[in-house]
């Protein structure tokens, strides 16, 4: 019998390697899977190379990740946060290596490397600094610049409903990245707030079909980034 | 006083946007157009995190983290509304759907190149999406202040800061005037109350030329 769902969140994190590049879902606190990322936090892996949209904000979850020296380089559009003091201060430290992303061509590289397609050309960046580097080509009388595609080691992304096969059913704007980094792993690991029997999701709500999902926890209530942030000194700008 | 608000111009950028149109709105200045559509107009707010439809900022019993703008705020849907993931949401974008986007701005060049994701400091860089929409929106607007906190200009013959793209800023909504990049000058559709155009030449760091338009009354 096909059962993906584990107990412990320890489990489900424990393989996971020094120098692994891990996709982490979450578009500022909506999707993101902050008890997972605690599971990485206790597990030890350092040396990590983490895609995620933001940064972390505050004290938890990725930003406590990166407080903590474990990531060595963040694959990002936007690294800036109301409290967004744990990746400023390494990034200013030269302890974080950055590579700034255009949110559309993440998703498109997030898209292309779970669809077997291993670059792709975008208008998105043509004629700025970010095209230094890379290939640039003109179709008809407009410049595009080649985008590899990004595949990783492991996928922690957060949905509210899952299935004992790993059907993913997500909850309004929380399922932003979830979807396409659920493809673009060799393993996704899910945080849920719920599972339910086999054959009660309508397949026609199905969002993440359970192929592009190996493992899934059930956090009924997750930390509240929001309140988090109340408990910590005003604002500091980044 | 002379110029416009700044809530003025959001209500002159909203006047702008016609009935039917998907739209697409930054962080910061922009969101304020949302608070001026005429009354009776029907456009479609598109947000980049997977929403389309989004309404109003959210009353403080229904603030729900998980039903957030691009600027982390919580924020509603409106009947007819939709969730979708980034792919579908850069879709949207890159694929030329989304009629207007209006965007802030560090700087603007005559050219209609446009400045905003990184200051030259060392803050931390952020792109989010507006690369993205500045080469997918068929439409690019930006609303800002004519000058700097400084007092410098924004709007350049040439750009100092890095670009976010090149030749694509179709209209400029400033508290002195609404401008069109037209090469090596910025057409002058509309003055403010008080604003000279030597005043306006004075403030801007490229050519202008007097190009108006009527206005109408934006102040419902």
């Amino acid at each position: 019998m096909i059962d993906k769902r584990y107990a412990d969140a320890a489990l489900v994190v424990a393989d996971i390697g020094d120098g692994a590049t891990i996709l982490i879902g979450g578009f500022g606190e909506a999707g993101n899977p902050t008890e997972l990322v605690h599971a990485l936090i206790d597990q030890g892996a350092r040396d990590l190379t983490i895609i995620s949209n933001n940064a972390g904000n505050g004290d938890i979850g990725l930003a406590r990740l990166i407080a903590l020296g474990r990531a060595r380089k963040m694959i990002c559009s936007y690294p800036r946060s109301s409290h967004g003091h744990a990746f400023a201060e390494a990034y200013r430290a030269g302890k974080i290596e950055l590579e700034i992303v255009p949110q559309g061509t993440l998703a498109e590289r997030i898209r292309a490397g779970g669809a077997g397609i291993p670059a792709f050309y975008t208008a998105t960046g043509a004629d700025t600094e970010l095209a230094t580097a890379k290939e640039q080509r003109m179709f008809g009388s407009r410049a595009y610049v080649l985008e590899t595609s990004i595949r990783a080691d492991f996928a922690l992304i957060k949905a509210e409903v899952a299935d004992r096969w790993g059907n993913l059913i997500y909850r309004m704007a929380a399922r932003n990245f979830g979807p396409i980094m659920a493809t673009a792993a060799k393993v996704t690991i899910a945080q849920v707030r719920r599972t339910i029997e086999l054959g009660a999701m309508d397949p026609e709500t199905i969002v993440t079909p359970s192929i592009f999902v190996h493992r899934v926890i059930t956090v009924p209530d997750p930390i509240s980034e929001r309140e988090h942030l109340t408990t910590l000194q005003p604002a500091q700008s980044s | 006083m002379t110029g416009w608000t700044m809530n003025t111009v959001a209500a002159l950028a909203a006047f702008d946007i016609p009935e039917g149109a998907y739209v697409n709105l930054g962080i910061g200045l922009p969101e304020r157009v949302a608070n001026h559509i005429p009354v009776g107009r029907e456009i479609v707010l598109q947000s980049e995190n997977g929403i389309l439809g989004m309404g109003p900022f959210a009353p403080t019993e229904l603030e729900d983290m998980e039903l957030i703008n691009a600027g982390k705020k919580p924020v509603t849907l409106l009947a007819g509304g939709s969730f979708f993931h980034h792919a579908d949401s850069f879709t949207m974008i890159r694929g030329g759907h989304i009629d207007i986007c209006i965007m802030g701005a560090f700087e603007v060049s005559a050219a209609g190149d446009l400045a905003n994701w990184s200051s030259g400091s060392d803050a931390v860089p952020a792109i989010g999406g507006a690369m993205d929409l500045a080469v997918g929106a068929r439409s690019v607007r930006v609303i800002t202040t004519h000058n700097t906190r400084e007092g410098t200009p924004k709007l350049l013959a040439a750009l100092t800061l890095p670009a976010t793209a090149r030749c694509i800023v179709d209209i400029v909504y400033t508290d002195q005037a609404i401008l069109k990049p037209a090469g090596d000058r910025f057409d002058v559709l509309a003055m403010a109350p008080g604003i000279t155009l030597q005043a306006l030449a004075a403030a801007t760091g490229a050519p202008v030329c007097l190009a108006l338009r009527t206005i109408l009354d934006a102040s419902r």
